[in-house]
């Protein structure tokens, strides 16, 4: 082996070094940079420069925090650092005055603190206890906010390519064992244990076989993968070459949505880096071994998420799903045997391959272990990315996580798996987050979309909301995904318009059974769920549309009737004025009425009466 | 060779290691219907009307791709897979024209024949149907895309001749068609006319415009004929109305070969007393030429002058 040991003391000690200069580290995540990171970055170098002051200025990805973007972090040597939210250019100055030039954290402005050992301030939670990061654990997201991402020497000296280090010095099969100890099972949503399908690519028999990284992330409203990839490229590659050296491979492809460019760009630049390093490409690491990964842009439609449409794409042909079996570990890519894993999978390896599988195992529960990444979104205080052990409650991440519904409101349900997935009420709060408990409840794990709904939420239009999804997207291939996912979205849209018949109910459920046990692949096997699990948990919601003609959360427009309270109204005319159909009417002083031929549901002149006496109903 | 023993509604069965459970239930005597299944080209289970439900299988699996395995219990008639076939023809004809009255493909159309063996009279989800435009460019098929179930035929066909696939699907989800590139016309494609997509058809969606309006399908007879203008021997029907040659269809490519209008033209000429007059495309338009250019005849016929 040649000398990466030696060439990683130094790049150790340079990192050191680093981290004990004064720094200012601004957050430049995809979601960073749509905050304006950018215009924060330029006007911290502005300041730095203007007023000569020495310190160096760097970037990170996104620490998961997306309700504080921008964010950037203070820190001075021997002292803990600070995160700061919601750093605007403006507020730039008064941070470089407070903690840099004073050399006292600006508090008012502080999210949190990172003290790496030393005496944390005052006033400013710690990381590792503040409300958001106290049920997390940082592990396959541990250098996300960290780290520099194109810095394949920050990758090195956190212990960066140690994995595949150790990896090359093992037999094959003790790798995949090692795998298969940690119990880690494929995070792309599927659940499939990692260990034993490099297992099956391994035993496959083939003169050439493929890895295939799947960063396709089509779910909308998911950005777990991105995180990863924009925020740790190196150890997605380094987890690609390991998969590469247990089952015999010496290509890898990563199969990544055009509509990521930032994480392209820095896959990129890592693989041009490790290449340099001899970390990738020939004989790495003097070891014979040989390894190399090129980047397929992909043209975003959500289906090619799916293994096996992702393999046509990827040569070449139209998006469509393929029969399994043959599965693609023994005919994958160009009918090679391939192993195929989500971003995270891959992101996970070197931390198991270094640390071991019982380390991972030690994480979560019986039958799904380690972490998993979650995207927390939808009427929550903290929007944002979360990293948790499995077996945490749905509960747990609600209130201490994303720090519980927003304005006061109530939780009504939340949609776990995306467009695959379903809608849990409060009653499956207290489940525990793995694979098979979701399944059982009618959800999935997917790939870790978390979307909270509170009590203004009409569960039909959520349902149909994922149904105009699928339908969409569904490749077209077979029939019952093709025509029954549009005749349930259909079906779902006259409901909520107000023509709902009895029969509804019954057809969306025989539809959605036949749906889910004859649909090729999995996009239309789940395509249903939203419904199934909405009709479970809220079909009182559903009877309320079709036999009272009443949207009980107030959102389906055409069930809507606006109408004026007697003993609130005084008469004012306020309304009648924002009335854009005049269909309100009423002397000064006099009740007014709104005749309901003419209103069209705007609601525009709810919010314009100070009595509150306008309500929809 | 290997064999597997399976169960099929009660009955073992056993088969040739690598049978399609389709293969073994049809060998057997049952019934299965099939859509998209070609066995010139097997391996595509896109229609789902055969799946069954085997004993331990989370989802109903389509017999035509599944394997028969040792130990496996099969059914095909249960009331889960009559409910999902019946539901599948439904939602089928709830986005058809269901014009079985006119249609040239009525009496040999799997469709009808399915929602009869099921008896799914209608299907009115009450939304949308497609809407295309007959596509009539070509003079010698007629493209009914609403009629089309999507099978996927025509297109694997087409493809198996090299350089040609010039028809795939187009579009996504309930928009999905059969079309040529750009979603042309079929005369603006590089389509040669071969009929191989309108011999797998199994619905009116692709037919013989010679045929349009000339006769019902059950008062006509066919004679299978193999084409003698070379050595591959590709079959064509002889078609018949009251003894009365009225057509020359396509069946099947011979070995190798991709089944060629010339042949198909040369047998019209020599069966059919009242052949319609020839048409090849010159400069991307379809113009009448004589029986010698369209047979590749005319220098044969300069060299006899
Ligand atoms: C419609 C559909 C979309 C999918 N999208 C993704 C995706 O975006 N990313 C992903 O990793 N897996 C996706 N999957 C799952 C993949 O098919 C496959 O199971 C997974 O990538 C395997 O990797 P894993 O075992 O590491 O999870 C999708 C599946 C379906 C049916
Ligand atoms: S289930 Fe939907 S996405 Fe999957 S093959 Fe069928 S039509 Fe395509
Ligand atoms: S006639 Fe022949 S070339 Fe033309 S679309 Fe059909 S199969 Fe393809
Ligand atoms: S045109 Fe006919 S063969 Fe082609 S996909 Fe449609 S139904 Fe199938």
């Amino acid at each position: 082996m040649t000398n990466l040991q030696k060439s990683r003391s130094t790049i150790e000690e340079q990192y050191k070094a680093k981290q004990n200069r004064p720094r200012i580290v601004v957050g430049l995540g995809t979601c960073g940079i749509a905050a304006g990171g950018n215009k924060v970055m330029a006007a911290i170098k502005n300041e730095v420069a203007s007023r000569g002051l020495d310190v160096d200025v760097d970037f990170t990805s996104c620490i998961g925090m997306c309700f504080a973007e921008p964010a950037v972090e203070i820190g001075l040597p021997g002292q803990a650092s600070v995160v700061y939210g919601g750093i605007y250019p403006d507020k730039v100055g008064q941070l470089i005055d407070g903690h840099v030039v004073g050399k006292k954290p600006v508090t008012e402005l502080a999210a949190i603190q990172i003290t790496g050992g030393a005496e944390p301030f005052e006033g400013i939670p710690v990381m590792e206890q503040s409300g958001y990061y106290a049920k997390q654990v940082r592990s396959v997201t541990s250098r996300l906010g960290r780290t520099n991402p194109e810095s394949i020497e920050d990758y090195i000296a956190t212990g960066g390519y140690a994995g595949i280090e150790k990896a090359v010095a093992m037999e094959r099969l003790d790798i995949i064992n090692e795998v298969k100890k940690s119990g880690i099972r494929g995070r792309g949503g599927g659940g499939f244990p990692t260990g034993n399908k490099w297992q099956f690519v391994h035993d496959a028999v083939g003169d050439k076989k493929y890895i295939v990284c799947n960063a396709d992330e089509g779910d909308p409203g998911a950005f777990m993968d991105r995180s990863v990839l924009e925020g740790d490229p190196h150890a997605v590659l380094e987890g690609m070459m390991i998969a590469g050296f247990a089952i015999g491979a010496d290509e890898g492809v990563i199969y990544c949505r055009a509509e990521y460019p930032l994480a392209i760009k820095r896959l990129n630049l890592a693989i041009e880096e490790a290449e340099k390093m001899g970390l990738m490409g020939e004989n790495i690491l003097g070891t014979g071994f040989s390894f190399k990964i090129r980047i397929k842009a992909g043209a975003g439609a959500f289906v090619c998420g799916e293994e096996t449409a992702l393999l046509n794409s990827i040569e070449g042909q139209r998006g469509m799903p393929r029969v399994r079996p043959p599965f693609p570990a023994h005919k994958g890519l160009w009918q090679k045997p391939t192993c195929l894993n989500n971003v995270e999978t891959f992101a996970n390896i070197p931390f198991i391959i270094r640390n071991g599988g019982e380390w991972y195992a030690a994480m979560g529960t019986e039958k799904s272990k380690g972490s998993k990444v979650f995207c927390l979104t939808g009427k929550i205080n903290n929007t944002g990315l979360c990293e948790v052990p499995m077996g945490i409650t749905m509960g747990e991440i609600l209130n201490d996580i994303a720090g519980g519904i927003k304005e006061g409101k109530k939780f009504k349900a939340v949609q776990s798996g995306g467009p695959s997935g379903g809608c849990l009420p409060t009653e499956k709060l207290d489940l525990p987050i793995d694979y098979d408990s979701l399944i059982s409840a009618g959800a999935m794990m997917g790939s870790g979309g978390l979307v909270f709904m509170d009590e203004t939420t009409c569960m039909v239009d959520v349902a149909k909301f994922f149904l105009n999804f699928t339908q969409l997207e569904s490749c077209g291939k077979c029939t019952p995904c093709r025509e029954g996912t549009k005749r349930l979205l259909e079906t779902l849209i006259r409901i909520t318009e107000g023509a709902g018949t009895a029969e509804d109910i019954p057809n969306l459920e025989r539809l959605a059974k036949v749906i889910k046990s004859s649909a090729l692949c999995a996009l239309g096997q789940t395509a249903p769920n939203p419904v199934l699990t909405t009709l479970r948990y809220f079909r009182n919601e559903y009877e309320a549309h079709i036999n009272d003609k009443k949207c009980p959360a107030g959102v389906c427009a055409a069930l809507l009737s606006f109408s004026i309270l007697k003993d609130k109204c005084i008469g004012c005319g306020v309304c009648l004025k924002a009335c854009p159909v005049d269909a309100i009417s009423g002397e000064k002083k006099a009740v007014h009425v709104i005749d309901p031929a003419k209103c069209v549901k705007c609601g525009a002149c709810v919010p314009k009466c100070k009595f509150e006496a306008i309500v929809k109903a | 060779m290997s064999t597997v023993t399976l169960t099929i509604n009660g009955k073992e069965v056993t088969v040739p290691a690598g049978t399609t459970v389709l293969d073994a239930a049809l060998g057997a005597g049952f019934f299965i219907p099939t859509f998209c299944h070609d066995p010139a080209n097997p391996g595509y289970g896109g229609c789902r009307i055969c799946v069954v439900e085997i004993k331990g299988a989370r989802n109903m699996p389509a017999s035509c791709v599944t394997a028969a395995a040792n130990g496996m219990v099969v059914e095909t008639d249960s009331p889960a897979v009559i409910e999902a076939r019946r539901t599948i023809l439904e939602l089928m004809l709830a986005n058809h024209p269901v014009d079985c009255m006119t249609c040239e493909k009525s009496g040999e159309c799997k469709l009808q024949d399915y929602a009869f063996r099921y008896d799914v009279k209608s299907a009115d989800f009450g939304g949308e149907k497609k809407d295309y435009p007959q596509d009539q460019s070509n003079p010698y098929i007629s493209r009914d895309m609403n009629k089309c179930v999507l099978c996927g035929k025509c297109v694997r066909t087409c493809e198996q001749v090299e350089d040609r696939a010039v028809i795939n699907f187009a579009y996504r989800g309930f928009k999905t068609k059969v079309a040529p590139a750009l979603d042309a016309s079929l005369a603006e494609s590089a389509c040669v006319s071969c009929s191989r997509c309108v011999s797998v058809c199994p619905v009116g969606a692709l037919t013989y415009t010679s045929m349009a309006g000339k006769a019902r399908v059950w008062e006509t007879t066919r004679e299978e004929k193999t084409c003698s203008w070379c050595e591959a021997g590709c079959l064509f029907d002889v078609v018949s109305k009251g003894g009365e040659v009225i057509s020359v269809t396509a069946k099947a490519p011979g070995d190798g070969r991709p089944l060629c209008l010339k042949g198909r033209l040369g047998m019209e000429l020599r069966h059919n007393s009242q052949p319609p007059a020839p048409m090849l495309k010159k400069d991307g338009e379809f113009v009448e030429v004589s029986w010698t250019e369209a047979l590749g005849l005319d220098d044969i016929m300069d060299k006899l002058k």
